[in-house]
């Protein structure tokens, strides 16, 4: 399970002239990972999906407002929201990992649900942990936590511990 | 691996009790909760605990397998089969069974696929798909199993997939008994794995590098990594992307049971709501997975 | 044993060893410590083992706690089982709410004690902050010996009475109260015209 993890040390220098769909292409630690623009997302993931990767496993968000001059393919501006789409396809038994830079200013994603339905409580869980909301999406609303909650958790300068009890109608 | 498939198969003997007892078949659970005990009971044995092990770590194991596991698991091996056949009588073969579950909470492969979902619910509509076989990791290249798929994509495929999956990591267990190799249980890296527990007595150095690993840990090289495994009830994938430090930057666990409830909307559109308790009991959720 | 035909006469020592006697509060903690039928509240892994407890080999059946009420209408003991997070929290407290006096509150494992790993915003750290809790059973998860031991520690508190003491005294738990309410208006007979 680690041996990935474990024995490949190579920096993700892999190949790194290459391109899919006028995007770049990288590798990292032996996973395929595509950097789109985010003007171009869903028609990538579109011309994705009729390549065969029809599957879209995960959909996560990463805040890197503490990790800034993290090392990104050439013409990728580094911005604080990184929107990470795991693709699969399975009948050619491969992955791909798309990653979407997404400025802090302008928090908003086009959504994948009219591609794959699937994403919806993952959409919903990322603008839950991370404010980032995805236009067109059915139901933009949290999903883990209370309705009225402040702020969204899993942004880096969101406050962790000690957190005094959060709840409405219930007598105390 | 030994570990993962054992507790595969407690897993899938729980979906036997938990759906037993969804449809009203209170003795199914007994019987479930009894076979998972002796289960459990093993891996109290070799962990320490039953539930919640930290027993697989960076570089291996916590610790060496004790003395007469082999017995332990051979023991385990020879009774659950018997068990398996009075499920087969008590619920696959039995009309009310059959007549609760097969046709309801069907889901086509398109629909399975376009949800994300995976694990029994993706194999039940006859999606060859495990990524046991189709990505292997550890050793799952080198045994020999089966993948079992449904036809129809309802509750009953669903139940017969996990039946059978006991079975087929019955299987992959022997094969693992045959085959497992002699030798040390963790890789002895002094970066990553801590001294053993004799050197700490007497060496101070010993005491610090055991010191070290689990107060700081050891430092990652910068990056991402996505790593999905087959888990009873799907992919379970990690995804970590690493500053460099010994800690991850961001974690981020894809729970099965969090995509899989998806399809619950879509298996029990035109169903009776008598069928509802059937449907959400054939996707086994994990509802700690859901609501993290 | 004979049978009494006349208690006046015979007294009750003509019913031997049929009956026994004690105070009516003796039979109350009786009753209630071995019929104590718990609110199944199980949130997360804690749940498994809460169940397990119930299956065969631990068989909670022993202590009269089989029935795992789904309404709380029904139960006598939560078992919070697991972490509670900040969005169940007003569930639970609904649950315990609802639930009939005497009631009792096992806290099941180290999440639901006191938060556990996850002294986070999502967790509630301590379920003692929303419901009063009688017994904390510790682990991660309680083993079902833990467990059962959990629900004898509370038995035993529920027939010495310490528990309604205690609740005399600080006025933890929920109110119960006595009133008296008096006849405002003639009785209503039955049976007769």
């Amino acid at each position: 399970m680690s041996d990935q993890a474990t024995n490949e040390g190579t920096e993700m220098s892999a190949d790194e002239g290459s391109e899919l769909h006028g995007c770049p292409l990288v590798d990292s630690r032996g996973q395929e990972v595509l950097h789109v623009p985010r003007d171009r997302y869903t028609e990538v993931l579109r011309a994705l999906t009729d390549e065969g990767y029809a599957m879209c496993v995960d959909l996560t968000a990463v805040d890197y407002s503490r990790f800034m001059d993290r090392d990104l393919p050439e013409g990728i501006e580094p911005e604080r929201f990184e929107v990470v789409v795991n693709l699969l396809d399975i009948s050619n038994r491969r992955r791909l990992r798309v990653r979407v830079q997404v400025p802090e200013s302008d928090p908003v994603v086009p959504t994948l649900f009219d591609l794959h339905p699937g994403t919806e409580a993952m959409e919903r869980e990322v603008y839950d942990m991370f404010g980032i909301s995805f236009s067109d999406h059915p139901d933009p609303s949290r999903i883990l936590m209370p309705e009225d909650w402040i702020g969204h958790p899993l942004r880096k300068d969101y406050e962790t511990g000690s957190i005094p009890v959060q709840f409405k109608g219930a007598p105390t | 691996m030994l570990l993962s498939e054992l507790n595969r198969m407690s897993s899938h003997l729980l979906f036997m009790a938990t759906n037993g007892m969804d449809l009203g078949a209170v003795s199914m659970m007994i019987y479930g909760w009894r076979e998972r005990e002796e289960v459990l009971r093993f891996f109290q044995k070799v962990t320490g605990l039953r539930m919640n092990h930290n027993f697989i770590r960076p570089g291996g194991l916590a610790a060496d397998l004790p003395a007469g596991w082999r017995d332990d698991v051979l023991r385990l091996l020879d009774m659950l089969p018997d068990r398996l056949e009075e499920y087969d009588v008590l619920m696959t073969g039995q009309p009310i069974w059959r007549e609760r579950l097969q046709g309801v909470g069907v889901i086509t492969p398109t629909e399975a696929l376009a949800l994300g979902a995976t694990g029994p619910i993706l194999r039940s509509t006859g999606v060859e798909w495990d990524l046991r076989r189709d990505m292997p990791y550890l050793r799952y290249d080198e045994v020999d199993f089966d993948v079992v798929v449904g036809t129809y994509g309802d509750a009953f495929d669903r139940y017969a997939i996990r039946l059978n999956e006991i079975r087929e990591s019955m299987g992959i267990v022997r094969q693992i008994l045959d085959r497992m190799p002699s030798g040390d249980y963790r890789i002895q890296d002094k970066k990553v794995t801590p001294p053993p527990r004799a050197r700490i007595d007497e060496s101070m150095e010993a005491l610090i590098h055991h010191f070290k690993i689990f107060t700081e840990g050891f430092r990652v090289p910068e990056g991402e990594v996505y790593v999905g495994i087959e888990s009873p009830r799907g992919e379970i994938g990690c995804y970590i992307a690493s500053d460099g430090s010994p800690t991850p930057y961001r974690m981020h666990m894809r729970a099965p049971s969090f995509v899989n409830i998806q399809c619950l909307p879509h298996m029990m559109r035109g169903g009776l709501v008598a069928d509802a308790v059937a449907v959400i009991s054939s996707v086994d959720p994990v509802l700690g997975e859901v609501d993290r | 044993m004979g049978i009494v035909d006349n208690v006046l006469s015979d007294g009750l020592g003509g019913l031997s060893h049929n009956v026994i006697t004690g105070r009516i509060e003796d039979l109350v903690k009786w009753a209630r410590s071995r019929s104590s039928w718990p609110a199944s509240f199980g949130l997360a892994c804690c749940a498994i083992e809460m169940m397990a407890t119930g299956a065969a080999h631990y068989d909670i059946s022993r202590f009269g706690m089989e029935v795992f009420r789904a309404s709380p209408r029904q139960a006598d003991i939560m078992i919070v089982a697991g972490r509670v997070s900040q969005k169940m929290a007003p569930v639970l407290r609904q649950v315990y709410d609802q639930m009939m006096e005497p009631k009792w509150v096992i806290s099941m494992g180290v999440c639901a004690s006191s938060g556990g790993m996850f002294n986070n915003y999502a967790i509630v750290q301590g379920v003692d902050q929303i419901v009063p809790v009688d017994v904390y059973a510790p682990g991660c998860p309680p083993t079902p010996e833990t467990l059962i031991h959990a629900i004898e520690t509370l038995h035993g508190l529920i027939e010495s009475g310490e528990i309604m003491r205690r609740r005399d005294l600080t006025g933890a738990g929920a109110d119960i109260h006595v009133e008296e309410i008096p006849a405002t208006s003639t009785p209503v007979l039955l049976g007769s015209s």
